[in-house]
């Protein structure tokens, strides 16, 4: 079971390594509605902690995405760009967007865990 | 209900809710009108041309070989689709358009009286200069009413609308930055700015950030100040914002701005909200584009073209787009190149093919001059009193993230909805049932569920007692749980809910022809 962690701009990141695998939470999705276009990076490229990595477009608004941390992109899921609906339908398994190598693992340290983002999120209700 | 054909291409009888079934798929003048690819045929057409005789082709073997595919139709056959077409769609000339930040106010028909007077509608802008004064005079007059009105020193009069003034202005920034020998990289645009600032600012290559907005939906000025430094180019603000408030720190914005080195730009889309009140100029801003499709009544929103122009300070003038208007003697004429005696060679550019959208102009013009600097003000004070209208109407049965007064829009959240089942689209699908247009949704995204409403200067008090009655009416049968009636809208409009997620997710952007194998059955 690999480390789940979040972001106040609810990206969340699954931690195996020294890859995380990042994507939108469950709470973004309801938010966004149904998500129709999803862009995502190259593989190869690297992003400074909060650069814009992708962008999500739903019904409702466009989005950007955030690098939750640095990092150079190793994968990307082509299932969410050509099936988009796979980011509504399950927002923190397979509707995964990005995998980065992750360039400084001491920033994960300034991450929330899945107790503080429920709070978060609690907070914003 | 919908219209089918069957394979002989006949009507198919269809039931029809609350009536007789018809046998032409019509419900009395409420016509379902196929697209005009559907009708006529290729072969058949409104006018008679001559045959070709024996000609040489000089096209190099680039002649079309085979037809062009157009459907083939007569003048009257053309006139009633468009018309039937026309009666499916709401107009500012039907109902109530109260849509936020779009300024759907009533298009005077003196307007297009002036703008078909023969000597207006029919000059060219190819014609030489002498021979166009009148034209060249009335941009210039426009141009002395925009100057007047903003306080500003100069206006570039050529962009095709607001986006394109946006772009005028900040590539007016650019080039006054690149005078100064600076590269600087970042715009800083407030989350209460109209949704194009960032667009514009990233097609001029420079790298946006988002500036909070503080609880009084307001740009937080502390982050504002922070966030300012010798990278960032400017700062893009739109007032009175798309909270329908008016950015009340603006002179210190712009101070801080030039502080930094930066230029500041305004939206100007809601000067509606403040001309004759308040002048842009006064508060220290670098350049505005104005909107005369919303501010000044020209039409918009399917009737267009917009039309942009954009006010300059000193700092940027110089770098405004040619061609422009200047006197000479007792005349007027278009200076079109840097090799042109009155031209110092700094201007960006040219934006726009020809002098701007002159059919916008002239409307533009008269509801100036019909208005008077005082009916302007008034057009101004009469937006904010009924925005303020609604707002007291509904305050107490919808709720309002930021507390009023408001200025020309009011916008309200979704926590009224909260736990009824229906949303703020359930919402404005209903509102078409009602008659109206449906406000701007999900519009500004700082405020959850946003409904923003801009009744405009047009309405009558007996018009926005009749909009509140509807929307008071629309929120009680919300609370009391009358879901369907929201869930199932629009009722009566000719199309029920569309699936907006399939359209999106699957678009057919272009109607193509039949394949061959069905077309043959």
């Amino acid at each position: 079971m690999s480390v789940i962690k979040f972001t106040e701009d609810h990206e969340w990141l699954a931690i195996d390594g020294d890859v995380a695998t990042c994507g939108i939470t469950v709470y973004a999705q309801e938010q966004l509605g149904d998500v129709v276009f999803v862009d995502l990076p190259d593989v190869g490229q690297s992003f400074a902690t909060g650069d814009e990595a992708a962008v999500v477009e739903s019904v409702k608004a466009a989005a950007e995405v955030y690098a939750p941390i640095a990092g150079e992109i190793v994968e990307v899921n082509s299932t969410v760009a050509e099936n988009p609906a796979t980011v509504n339908e399950d927002a923190q398994g397979g509707g995964w967007f990005f995998k980065l190598r992750i360039a400084d693992a001491g920033e994960l340290d300034g991450l929330m865990d899945q107790a503080a983002y429920d709070a978060f999120v609690e907070g914003l209700e | 209900m919908s219209q089918s054909r069957d394979k002989s291409g006949g009507l198919k009888l269809i039931e029809i809710e609350g009536g007789p079934r018809t046998h032409s798929g019509h419900r009395g003048l409420d016509h379902e009108e196929p697209l005009i690819f559907e009708q006529g045929a290729p072969e058949s057409t409104g006018v008679d041309l001559p045959e070709v005789g024996d000609f040489t082709d000089r096209l190099g073997g680039l002649a079309r070989q085979g037809p062009t595919g157009l459907p083939g139709l007569s003048e009257p056959e053309v006139v009633r689709h468009f018309v039937r077409i026309s009666r499916d769609n709401h107009a500012i000339d039907m109902a109530m358009y109260p849509l936020g930040s779009c300024t759907m106010k009533h298009n005077p028909r003196l307007n297009e009286k002036v703008a078909r007077l023969a000597g207006l509608a029919e000059v060219h802008p190819l014609q030489p200069p002498e021979t166009a004064q009148g034209a060249l005079e009335l941009i210039d007059t426009l141009a002395h009413w925009l100057i007047t009105l903003t306080g500003m020193p100069a206006v570039a009069m050529s962009p095709a609308a607001g986006a394109h003034g946006e772009l005028c202005g900040m590539m007016c920034i650019r080039a006054a930055l690149d005078a100064r020998g600076e590269s600087r990289q970042v715009v800083l645009v407030p989350e209460s700015a109209h949704g194009t600032n960032p667009a514009t600012a990233a097609m001029c290559g420079y790298r946006v950030e988002a500036i909070a907005a503080d609880p009084r939906g307001r740009v937080d000025v502390a982050a504002l100040a922070e966030r300012l430094g010798p990278d960032v180019a400017g700062v893009m603000l739109t007032n009175p914002n798309t909270c329908g408030l008016f950015e009340s720190d603006i002179v210190e914005i712009a101070r801080l701005v030039h502080a930094a080195g930066g230029y500041f730009y305004c939206d100007g889309a809601n000067f509606n909200a403040i001309m004759g009140r308040v002048r842009p100029g006064d508060l220290g801003i670098d350049c505005m584009h104005i909107n005369l499709h919303k501010t000044f009544s020209t039409p918009h929103g399917g009737g267009g073209p917009g039309s942009g122009p954009v006010v300059l300070s000193e700092a940027l003038a110089p770098f405004a787009p040619r061609p422009y208007v200047i006197r000479e003697g007792d005349g007027f004429r278009l200076v079109e190149s840097e090799h042109d005696p009155a031209d110092d060679g700094r201007a960006f550019g040219r934006l726009k093919g020809f002098h701007g959208q002159m059919g916008m102009f002239i409307r533009a013009l008269t509801y100036m001059m019909s208005h008077g600097a005082d009916g302007l003000r008034q057009a101004a004070e009469d937006a904010v009193l009924n925005a303020n209208y609604v707002r007291a109407g509904l305050e107490d049965v919808m709720s309002l993230p930021f507390p009023g007064p408001c200025m020309h829009e009011v916008l309200f959240d979704d926590a009224s909805l909260k736990d009824t089942g229906v949303t703020t689209l359930d919402l404005a699908k209903a509102m078409i049932d009602e008659g109206v247009h449906p406000m701007t949704m999900y519009f500004p995204l700082v405020v959850h569920g946003a409904m923003l409403i801009e009744p405009t200067d047009s309405e009558s008090k007996a018009s926005l007692d009749e909009f509140i009655a509807l929307m008071r009416g629309l929120m009680a049968d919300a609370a009391a749980g009358d879901v369907d009636r929201f869930e199932g809208a629009p009722f009566h409009a000719p199309r029920r809910r569309l699936d907006e997620t399939r359209a999106a997710r699957q678009p057919v952007l272009r109607w193509r022809p039949p394949a061959p194998a069905e077309a043959a059955e």
